[in-house]
């Protein structure tokens, strides 16, 4: 079983166990337009809860993807790096960033549900 | 951010910005299209490929009139404006008396007009206008024109989309200008862009521009291109931003636009600034814009540091981004002059690391304009 949670940052983390994987959500890729570059974070590297983590760049801006809770990363999606564009096309599946194994299961439970991001972004 | 947008201008094409689904942006004090549906990649690589309609009704356009007032627009400008032809646009700089840039501008002279014809920048218009009006008091007539739109149609199927709606306008060529009616609409068409596309810029009463808008988006070929695109597409032009890539801090020389010197204007020394820039024209300056290419895919912003090999740094990045036509990142910057020979590698320090780039010449992307044959 897995559930997905969401950040107010506009990143979703899909905990399977203890491995978290991280991406931005639908609306943040929308917002962003047309990917053209990402750096991924190392494996290795631990990160807390709300740290820069990754960068995703549009044809007009840079932004910092922050993670939603604090790890070890444990892997990063390379293809970004070759087909950025996958984070416009599928950007809650295969456009996902990283994956963290979590230090501690309460962040993750003081995320916004789906229901939650959903009336968030509608207040936007 | 409401509030904002409560304050912000409109053009005469807001609502059709809206209806076409136009994601709209303050800028410049107006409420303008970032981009459409399509998005800015989509956008930029339409227009290099067929053709895109920009809304740059947010420019300020000017008519001056008087007795000579191409010899009196010479007291602000380095540019020869007594020798622009008739029919025909051409580029200057506006300086201040120490000749710093205090802007770009077009300068049209209409066949059989005595009044010159001027575009200057959005942000920038209000205090062109009010510098121009002051400098040149008492000399000449300068009458904004806030009634007029401007419309931008940029690409290599331009030309047959305008020609089907203003018979005639495919005859001329690069940096010329008409009045010809378009969709029956009176205007003043120059074969001009910021894109490096060939394109036309077409001035008409505010009141018209939705008609005319609507009859070139009907066109097959025409998409409708917001500001995001437009910023790529003269990035990959070489062209400079005002208020990024030059301002009042640079001159002429260092902002290499030296091509927009008059000749006669060089040897008479008989603008504002001339002292400093004689001098920066004899010996070079300290500093010189030069483009930029990264090595890898990341892009660097503006406000990039950039270092030479040593590490320390030399200069600073103006204008930077991903250019979708080259496929790559992109920029243009400010570098001490010693490191602005093409082919110079330098480091650009991004989010602390140092990314290898080398000094390129502009454009990066070929400008493909109608000249006319020699």
């Amino acid at each position: 079983m897995s559930e997905v949670r969401f950040t107010d940052q506009h990143e979703w983390v899909r905990l399977e166990g203890d491995e978290a994987t991280v991406g931005i959500t639908r609306h943040a890729a929308e917002q962003l337009g047309d990917v053209v570059f990402v750096e991924l974070p190392q494996a290795g590297r631990k990160v807390g809860a709300g740290a820069e983590a990754a960068v995703v760049e549009s044809v007009k801006a840079a932004s910092e993807v922050y993670a939603p809770v604090g790890g070890e990363v444990t892997a990063a999606n390379g293809a970004l790096e070759a087909e950025p564009a996958k984070v416009n096309e599928d950007p809650e599946g295969a456009g996902w960033f990283f994956k963290l194994k979590l230090a501690d299961k309460a962040e993750f439970a003081k995320l916004m549900d789906a229901a939650a991001y959903q009336e968030f972004v509608k207040g936007l | 951010m409401t509030d904002t947008n409560d304050t912000l201008k409109q053009t005469p094409l807001h609502a059709l910005h809206l209806e076409l689904g136009g994601k709209m942006v303050p800028f410049a004090g107006y409420a303008m299209p970032v981009q459409y549906p399509a998005g800015i990649l989509k956008e930029h690589l339409h227009t290099r490929e067929k053709a895109g309609l920009f809304d740059v009704s947010h420019m300020g356009q000017a008519f001056l009139s008087g007795a000579d007032p191409a010899r009196v627009l010479e007291q602000v400008t380095p540019a020869d404006i007594q020798g622009i032809p008739e029919g025909m646009q051409r580029y200057g700089l506006l300086l201040n008396d120490e000749g710093g840039i205090k802007d770009d501008f077009m300068t049209t002279r209409l066949a059989g007009e005595a009044a010159l014809y001027l575009v200057v920048n959005a942000a920038m218009k209000d205090a062109d206008f009010a510098y121009m009006g002051e400098r040149l008091k008492g000399k000449a007539d300068l009458k904004p024109a806030p009634e007029r739109a401007l419309l931008a149609l940029q690409g290599p199927l331009a030309a047959d989309a305008l020609e089907r709606h203003a018979p005639g306008v495919s005859q001329m060529t690069f940096m010329q200008a008409r009045r010809i009616a378009v969709a029956g609409v009176p205007a003043i068409v120059s074969r001009t862009g910021y894109t490096g596309e060939d394109g036309f810029e077409i001035s008409i009463d505010g009141k018209d521009a939705e008609r005319v808008a609507r009859a070139l988006l009907a066109e097959p070929d025409v998409l409708p291109i917001g500001l995001g695109a437009r910023d790529s597409l003269r990035l990959e032009a070489g062209l400079c931003l005002y208020g990024h890539d030059m301002d009042e801090s640079t001159d002429p020389v260092e902002a290499n636009l030296v091509w927009s010197l008059g000749k006669r204007r060089k040897e008479a020394r008989d603008y504002p600034g001339a002292d400093r820039i004689s001098g920066h024209l004899a010996d070079g300056a300290g500093k010189k814009r030069v483009g930029l290419r990264p090595e890898g895919r990341a892009p660097a912003r503006e406000g990039t540091e950039i270092a030479d090999k040593t590490g320390r740094v030399i200069g600073r990045v103006t204008s930077g981004g991903f250019g979708p036509s080259l496929n790559a990142p992109l920029a243009m910057g400010y570098v001490e002059s010693a490191f602005a020979a093409n082919g110079t590698k330098l480091d650009l320090l991004v989010r602390g690391k140092a990314l290898g780039a080398e000094v390129v010449a502009m454009p990066f992307v070929p400008n493909r304009y109608k000249r006319a044959k020699k």
